[in-house]
């Protein structure tokens, strides 16, 4: 016996030792249901990476110091020319995010009335990622913020450019970031397009692709891909990537997997922001962020387009306007048409008798279409704005026309109301106005409408 | 046969290089902490295995199998504790590595830069091949076997492996 443990004592050690590796392995592959390490696992890595993070810093400070002394106080040619692009791309943005705020009101009442809820990102750390995994098999990052920084497990991690992946062990002063290109990751996302939901990983070469999707023709390469919401982890209307190709599964027929080119260039990140906390209604800085883009967009339109007049301050007769003043009657324009149920065209209803008749009315004869071609043009610009002629014309159905032309069918009594119909129409659909105002780009197109008159 | 066995022991232990116990701690760790560190600027970094690679050179150099098992052991659990997979992986992989490059140590010559080339794109073959059996049947991982891709992985390790086997000849200790 003794002979035989001194002649294989080699492979025996290297047995044992294999044997107990797999007796752990197994331990640790019945727990990960949880997606936690055990206790003792923990410990292990804790060491490791507390062993290998302080150097891990100390490079990235060095690398971090050189650089910024060379972009911060050395390569700054072209930065006036840089600025002043920025800043009109700044201008550009402001406009754009201007023109989506009303319909993101819009949205959120809508959300709102709907009783859906949307997560906002409230609070985000920002981390300096410092190591990863050091092999292609563990899609792992190591970034310089741990619990100390207020990081839990599960936290999703991003980029201005889209999601990373999320926060999978922290210890003290650094953490863990599965990203989203590890084989054992997964991510709730739905096509922006089609509105086709699925589960987003990582496959063994490292792409990101859309697993269990039954093939659909119109998933076609270019569409955008965001988070969806549904994992409870990552808030949903993230950027995730870009449809790149479908590709059949053959271990999952009849499904397909959709190969989805990230938003983030996952191999290339030097820092990344962490989500630690969401909250249901709209940050106050985001709140203040489209306030502010509103306010700019309109100091820009009113810059590009001088042909916006200011409100008069004299009247037509010469007079000072009063701005206290209440504002004149609103009239409805010189009819085409003269019938009985044009303004003023009949007798007032008191001096009429029950039963009795009144006076036949002689109505101007109908212009010839040279004239009536004329006066389709506004009669008084300025006692009509131009905005109400097609607000009147949408306020008022084509199916009522006949009935006003055909006024003998009616009962007399009817015409005050027809006529209180129309006064109240027009300034009811004149406020209906100032919604578009608002929109830049309806704005732009309502005053581009006015200019030809100016 | 007695005097056979004392000059097979002879011979192995005139051969056997001895290290520095600093670089035996030292050259592992700096091993590990590049393997890490610089994918973050070269991502192609991560073609290289250098853990691997000195877990070969070491057990080569030394001739010691338990040794080498056991340097694969500790090298393997840090190279996991960095992953997110669990700890043993490359806990096995490497322990079996130390282990046949100590035993191929005792029986040929492996200063040569020829032999060095074969032995280091076998080694990483194999490990390669046991990381995905390991992945497949004990983890439940579903990791594909690229074969050009791994091949070319093999060479690029055994071609710098080659060239960092001499760098680590220079120090050896005289005896």
């Amino acid at each position: 016996m003794e002979s035989f443990l001194s002649r294989y004592r080699n492979p025996l050690v290297l047995l044992a030792i294999v044997l107990a590796q797999l007796l752990g392995l197994a331990v640790q592959v019945r727990r990960p249901n949880t997606g936690k390490d055990g206790e003792q696992t923990r410990l292990i890595r804790y060491w490791v990476v507390s062993a290998f993070s302080p150097f891990e810093r100390a490079f990235l400070f060095v690398g971090h110091g050189v650089s910024s002394t060379w972009h911060n106080y050395l390569d700054l040619r072209h930065v006036r020319q840089q600025n002043q692009e920025l800043q009109s791309e700044l201008n550009r943005i402001r406009l754009e995010q201007s023109s989506l705020a009303v319909d993101a009101r819009e949205g959120l009442r809508l959300q709102k009335l709907f009783g859906f809820q949307h997560q906002y990102i409230a609070k985000t750390v920002a981390a300096h990622v410092i190591g990863t995994s050091g092999t292609d098999l563990s899609r792992v990052l190591v970034i310089d913020k741990g619990s100390r920084d207020g990081l839990k497990t599960d936290m999703p991690v991003i980029t201005p450019d889209g999601v990373v992946g999320k926060v999978r062990d922290v210890f003290p002063h650094t953490a863990q970031v599965l990203e989203i290109n590890d084989q054992t990751s997964g991510l709730g996302i739905v096509l922006t397009k089609t509105r086709l939901r699925g589960i987003l990983r990582g496959n063994a070469a490292g792409q990101t692709e859309i697993i269990d999707i039954l093939p659909d023709e119109r998933i076609q390469p270019g569409e955008p891909v965001v988070t969806s919401g549904g994992d409870s982890v990552y808030p949903s209307g993230l950027s995730v990537g870009t449809v790149e190709r479908v590709v059949n599964d053959p271990e999952h027929n009849p499904y397909v997997a959709v190969l989805v080119h990230p938003a983030v260039n996952l191999s290339r990140l030097d820092e990344v922001l962490v989500i630690t906390q969401t909250q249901n209604t709209m940050p106050a800085s985001m709140e203040q962020d489209l306030a502010t883009s509103e306010q700019k967009a309109a100091d820009i339109l009113a810059q590009r387009l001088p042909s916006v007049p200011p409100p008069p301050t004299v009247g037509p007769d010469g007079k000072p306007i009063n701005p206290n003043a209440p504002p004149p009657p609103v009239r409805p324009p010189a009819s085409l048409h003269p019938d009985q149920f044009t303004p003023d065209a009949t007798p007032p209803a008191a001096s009429l008798t029950p039963g009795g008749t009144y006076p036949n009315q002689v109505y101007p004869a109908q212009p010839p279409p040279a004239a009536a071609a004329q006066a389709t043009t506004p009669a008084s610009p300025s006692s009509r704005p131009a905005e109400t002629a097609p607000a009147h014309s949408q306020t008022k159905p084509a199916t009522a026309q006949p009935k006003l032309t055909t006024p003998q069918s009616k009962p007399a009594n009817e015409h005050p109301t027809a006529t209180t119909h129309l006064d109240s129409a027009t300034p009811a659909s004149t406020t209906e106005h100032p919604k578009p105002v608002h929109h830049p780009a309806a704005a732009t197109s309502t005053t581009t409408g006015e200019e030809p008159q100016n | 046969m007695t005097m056979a066995l004392l000059t097979q022991r002879s011979r192995r232990e005139m051969e056997e290089h001895r290290f520095h116990p600093a670089v035996l701690i030292l050259v592992p760790l700096i091993a590990i902490f590049l393997q890490v560190y610089i994918p973050l600027r070269f991502p192609s970094f991560d073609i290289l295995n250098l853990p691997v690679l000195i877990v070969i050179y070491f057990s080569v150099s030394r001739r010691n199998p338990i040794g080498g098992t056991l340097l694969g052991l500790v090298i393997g659990i840090i190279q996991d504790a960095m992953t997110h997979l669990p700890l043993g992986i490359n806990g096995i992989i490497d322990c079996i590595i130390g282990y046949l490059a100590a035993s191929i140590g005792v029986r040929i010559d492996v200063d040569n830069p020829g032999t060095r080339l074969i032995m280091n794109f076998c080694f990483i073959l194999l490990a390669s091949t046991l990381h995905v059996l390991i992945l497949r049947r004990l983890i439940g991982v579903h990791e594909q076997w690229y074969g050009l891709h791994d091949l070319v992985r093999a060479l690029v390790n055994a071609l710098v492996g080659v060239v960092l086997f001499a760098l680590f000849d220079r120090l050896r200790q005289r005896e």
